[in-house]
């Protein structure tokens, strides 16, 4: 049996007049890649927020790696192996592409302490080399000293992809990545996935159903705050409650 | 707002000030114009004590409106040294800067803890508090404020004379940003610009914030320490008035002036609206006015300051 990585239980949460999430539960296996679709406004950037510890739930609970993190910050989510990216691309836009990342190379714990007030970071040559070790991960090795800000859409989603990485994360969760990009850059981007699925586990959260069919090894469908199915592509497509949701379109 | 990145000139031009200000005791008194000695200290001191503040703000990102508390709590740790007997800088200063740290730890734990107005408001709030807290002490001479009975000596050297307290204050306020300026590109120093930038992001870096936030709250507090220490010996007085949210105003209009962010801002920012108050306050009592006009003439031309103007920003 496939070992568990990621267990949610009974999430739920509301936000004034909206059930965001209703005794959501979860189970990701490691080294799956498992997509988690929904039509707008199902709850699927609420659920990334409350898995990676950005909200607090009403109630419900996080295990992951058989830790309890429900209480857990953020940044000790981060320290115990979770990664997220952003729908909307969140970078640092006044520095270099090697500068982010090389920032959340400096934010681990194996990097030691940022409690450093004297020396320069520009001599800190292993940041920054494996700063670039990212960067190539992700194809963006020419595009090291350019100012992020000034970096094309897809060239900002991969970036934001070599940032989660760069924490060394158990567990990467994706919200959209191919979100906002034209065909030929998410054709990119959806490689890029396939390659990093064999090394770290996935969830992924996405529009794109020709991208969900081709990476997934497990779907779960949200609707209206609820999860109404899991299981493989097969499975998934043939749900009629997911049918009816989906009326058809794409499936 | 970018990273902090010195000009290329920079550090010939501050080398070649410092020698200028070597100098400037001897000149001053070759002219007979010893009086602008105590005014040269006390525009160091709060070079010092802006440069503090613009750690907290231009770097750290947070709008304190109770750093005054963190000065003054300085010039007071001064004064009870000095009664107490200690009267060796290279002790009572470093004791002035931990009481004034200490300080800033406790109330930043407290208000670190909030953002955005309530931040503006709480500091504001715990500086006042302070405030009433030293005009009621009685043993600390209530209104009055604390008379020190004399100057330090600094490694047995009597401060006594105007120049040599000038010769600490240049000393003093050089490691200050000698410090500062490594400061900022270490590791710290990128960590609280990028908490100011995106703080979220740096949280799902794994980054504690709050940790990093804090940390570089009491240092802006004990450098404020050891500027209100300075103070309180070059005036012989630690008054409350320097615990008033009005001096954390002018703390912020100094850095607002000079630079938010820019290592140089704090200074650039005392220099310019000490020495504007004193010329015009020379000619007219209403120089206010003629204050007023400067900031909005700043605001409007140089939005990020005076320092902006000379310094470059980027990665
Ligand atoms: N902070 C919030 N306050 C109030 N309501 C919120 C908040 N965040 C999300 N919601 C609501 O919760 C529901 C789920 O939103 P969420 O952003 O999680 O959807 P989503 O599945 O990510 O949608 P999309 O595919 O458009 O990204 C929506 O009705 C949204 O309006
Ligand atoms: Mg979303």
């Amino acid at each position: 049996m496939a070992e568990v990585l990621l267990e949610v239980r009974r999430l739920s949460r509301r936000f004034a007049a909206v059930d965001a999430l209703q005794a959501v539960d979860l189970i990701v296996e490691t080294g799956e890649l498992h997509a988690l679709i929904g039509p707008n406004g199902a709850g699927k950037t609420t659920f990334i927020q409350h898995v990676s510890g950005a909200l607090q739930p009403d109630s419900g609970s996080v295990f992951f790696a058989g830790r309890d993190l429900t209480r857990l910050s953020m940044h000790q989510r981060v320290a115990a192996g979770m990664a997220r990216s952003y729908q909307i691309s969140n970078l640092f836009l006044g520095l270099s592409a090697l500068d982010n990342v090389a920032l959340a190379v400096q934010g681990r714990q194996d990097a030691g302490s940022s409690f450093r007030f004297w020396q320069p970071v520009r001599s800190e040559q292993r940041l920054f080399d494996e700063a670039r070790g990212f960067l190539e991960q992700v194809g963006l090795t020419a595009r090291s000293d350019r100012v992020a800000g000034n970096l094309a859409h897809g060239e900002q989603r991969a970036l934001e992809l070599a940032m989660a990485l760069a924490t060394r994360p158990k567990l990467l969760l994706l919200d959209e990545p191919m979100a906002g990009s034209g065909p030929e850059e998410s054709e990119r981007m959806v490689e890029l996935i396939a390659r990093l699925a064999r090394q770290v586990t996935i969830l992924l959260v996405e529009h794109d159903m020709d991208a969900v069919f081709r990476l997934a090894d497990r779907i779960s469908v949200l609707l209206n705050g609820r999860l109404i199915a899991t299981g493989t592509a097969e499975a998934v497509r043939a749900d009629p409650e997911v049918r009816r949701a989906y009326l058809g379109d794409h499936l | 707002m970018a990273f902090y990145q010195p000009a290329r000139y920079q550090k010939p031009v501050a080398g070649a000030l410092l020698l200028a200000l070597l100098a400037l005791p001897p000149a001053l008194a070759a002219l007979g114009h010893e009086f602008y000695i105590g005014f040269a200290t006390r525009l160091l001191i709060f070079a010092l004590a802006a440069s503090s503040l613009n750690l907290v703000l231009g770097f750290g990102g947070m709008f304190s409106l109770g750093h005054a508390a963190f000065f003054g709590a300085g010039a007071y740790a001064a004064a009870i040294c000095m009664r107490a007997g200690i009267s060796e800088a290279l002790l009572a200063l470093p004791l002035a800067m931990l009481v004034a740290g200490a300080l800033a730890l406790l109330v930043g734990a407290i208000s670190l803890r909030t953002r955005g107005v309530y931040f503006i408001m709480i500091t504001l709030a715990f500086a006042q508090m302070a405030y009433y807290l030293f005009i009621s002490a009685r043993a600390w001479g209530g209104d009055d404020g604390l008379p020190l009975p004399g100057r330090m000596t600094l490694a047995g050297l009597s401060l006594g004379s105007d120049s040599a307290l000038f010769y600490a204050a240049l000393g003093c306020l050089a490691l200050a940003v000698v410090f500062l300026g490594r400061l900022a590109g270490a590791r710290f120093g990128r960590t609280i610009q990028a908490i100011r930038e995106n703080e979220t992001r740096m949280e799902a870096l794994g980054y504690p914030v709050f940790r990093y936030r804090l940390v570089c709250f009491a240092l802006g507090g004990a450098l404020a320490g050891l500027a209100g220490a300075l103070l309180a010996n070059l005036t012989g007085l630690a008054s409350p008035n320097l615990l008033q949210w009005t001096q954390s105003g002018t703390l912020l209009v100094m850095v607002i002036i000079g630079g938010v962010g820019y290592l140089y801002g704090g200074v650039v920012g005392a220099v310019v609206l000490l020495s504007l108050e004193e010329v015009l306050s020379g000619f007219t009592q209403h120089w206010p006015i003629g204050l007023g006009l400067l900031l909005l003439a700043i605001v409007l031309f140089a939005p990020r300051g005076v320092a902006a103007l000379f310094g470059k920003a980027g990665g």
